[in-house]
């Protein structure tokens, strides 16, 4: 589902951000990735979303080589990908409903289907009662459930989840990380990067851990160590 | 594209003028403005041009001959005047038919007087040539050719208002090209900088959209509908304000300049909108579609 082969990403002349990493991740799979600041971590997002190129190596992401993907081909490859950030990124003038169906029509869907599409998912968040609301009149965690909803409206193949408990607090955050294991387990493929460590040693997952751009661990039902 | 997102993006597009109304008021303003005095020029420079072309066609070239010309000589030179391209008709006016024209103009109500000349026609030797041009501005030519053949006496012409009218024309279409290159410019400017603002205050959004799969085009619809929606209400406006005025001013006119009533005609509103509305309409989205692709190219590379 995603390959990385010998992938460098330098931005200036300085230690790389990602240097030479191999990495394979199947489908199903849940993963943490973590590490310090600096570690390599929103690179590596970046550049399984294409927004940035790797310096070195290949990469592949839902069967498609991310290298050789023309400006044109963008588009449609991220909409196999779903993505949520620490900051929540909800458009501050639409509603609920309407941040959901946001994602939905960008990819052109008809009326219909987002009409049936968007309850659904706001119901597999937990937020259907709340489809009239604004970002502002959310808490944090509901706006990462909105963010969530959003991202997986489209049912991608793959979640990728840059520090998405971030701001919020411990007890919201275990809930977050359990909606995303609930979709894991419907299929989708999660990635998630953070280091809330308390969170990583209690859900039992596979852990990548990244120092100064490389691969110090990998383990199955790993641990966040301290590096 | 699917009809839900043309119906989206307007909504958006709307949206984004609402968003900063002022810069769009602005954009509409010039265009309006641009628009309106396109509209104004074009009205005033049709008119002339159909005032012209019917002083044109009523203007003529009288070419008397020479005393011992005879029917001949005079055919002769008919046909050599028919021959020249710039001549649409030659009338033949015989002496007696002048005499009769001459008698009805200037003995009106005292026919008596003029029944005096009856068997002694004072324009004897009278007979002539009405020669009619296409184009009033070849006329001088024409009359110097005519001048040099055979058997002519004199050549008569009045052109003076014709000519000295699309004079005047040509300079007010000259000065009214520079005025609205200018306020083109102006109005595209503008639109510019409200489509950058409007690029600004959405950036967030426009960074989400990429990220979930947004094509350039669906990312782009927004600012295209919304260059073309302020310049389709930039040029409707004055239209509809030019519409109003026409009919007023040309009322205005004749009932102000009464003497005019008989030489000039001015052309029908239909007949003006006729042309001015689609390219008006035109024009209008065409400065907003270029202020929008210009401002997209430049902030939007998505």
């Amino acid at each position: 589902m995603i390959t990385l082969n010998g992938v460098s990403k330098s931005y200036g002349k300085g230690q790389p951000a990602i240097s030479n990493m191999d990495l394979q991740i199947d489908k199903g799979e849940f993963v943490f990735v973590v590490g310090s600041s600096g570690s390599g971590k929103s690179t590596l997002i970046k550049l399984l979303l294409k927004e940035l190129d790797p310096t070195e190596g290949t990469i592949r992401v839902n069967d498609q080589t991310l290298n050789s993907l023309r400006r044109s081909q963008i588009a449609k490859f991220r909409r196999g990908v779903g993505v949520v950030f620490q900051d929540f990124r909800l458009l501050k003038d639409r509603n609920v409903y309407e941040n959901v169906a946001f994602a939905q029509r960008v990819i052109e869907r008809p009326n219909r289907v987002i009409k049936k599409r968007v309850p659904e998912v706001l119901t597999t968040v937990g937020l259907a009662e709340k489809y009239k609301s604004l970002p502002r009149e959310l808490s944090g965690g509901e706006q990462q459930r909105v963010a969530l909803a959003r991202a997986l409206v489209n049912r991608p193949n793959i979640l990728l989840a840059d520090e998405p408990t971030g701001n919020l607090d411990p007890k919201i955050s275990f809930e977050i990380m359990k909606l995303l294991e609930e979709i894991n387990e419907r299929g989708t493929t999660v990635l998630v990067v953070t280091h809330n460590r308390e969170i990583v040693n209690a859900m039992k997952k596979r852990v990548i851990t990244l120092k100064k751009g490389v691969i110090v661990s990998d383990e199955q039902e790993g641990e966040y160590h301290e590096s | 594209m699917r009809v839900s997102t043309i119906g989206y993006s307007t909504k958006q597009g709307f949206k984004n003028i609402g968003r900063n109304w002022m810069f769009s008021l602005a954009s509409i303003a010039t265009i309006g403005a641009c628009i309106f005095l396109f509209g104004l020029i074009f009205s005033i420079v049709v008119n002339f041009q159909y005032i012209v072309k019917n002083m044109e066609e009523s203007v003529s070239i009288t070419v008397l001959f020479e005393k011992d010309t005879d029917q001949a000589g005079i055919d002769a030179i008919g046909e050599q005047i028919r021959a020249r391209s710039e001549v649409t008709n030659v009338e033949y006016v015989s002496a007696e038919q002048a005499w009769e024209k001459f008698r009805d103009i200037y003995f009106e109500g005292s026919e008596e007087a003029a029944e005096g000349f009856k068997n002694d026609n004072p324009l004897a030797n009278s007979s002539s040539y009405a020669v009619y041009v296409k184009n009033i501005e070849n006329q001088d030519e024409l009359v110097k050719y005519i001048e040099s053949l055979d058997g002519v006496r004199a050549v008569n012409q009045s052109k003076t208002a014709a000519t000295t009218f699309k004079g005047f024309n040509s300079l007010i279409a000259y000065i009214s090209v520079a005025i609205i290159l200018i306020l083109l410019f102006v109005a595209v400017f503008l639109i510019s900088n409200t489509i950058s603002m409007g690029i600004t205050i959405r950036k967030e959004e426009i960074g989400i959209m990429k990220l979930i799969g947004a094509t350039n085009g669906f990312v782009r619809a927004p600012f295209i509908i919304e260059g073309l929606l302020i310049g389709l209400t930039g040029s409707v406006i004055p239209l509809v304000a030019l519409y109003l005025m026409y009919n007023n001013v040309v009322k205005y006119i004749l009932s102000k300049f009464t003497m005019l009533t008989d030489i000039i005609r001015f052309m029908n509103v239909n007949q003006v909108f006729e042309i001015l509305l689609p390219v008006s309409l035109v024009l209008g989205m065409g400065i907003g579609f270029a202020g929008s692709i210009v401002t997209i190219r430049k902030h939007l590379k998505v």
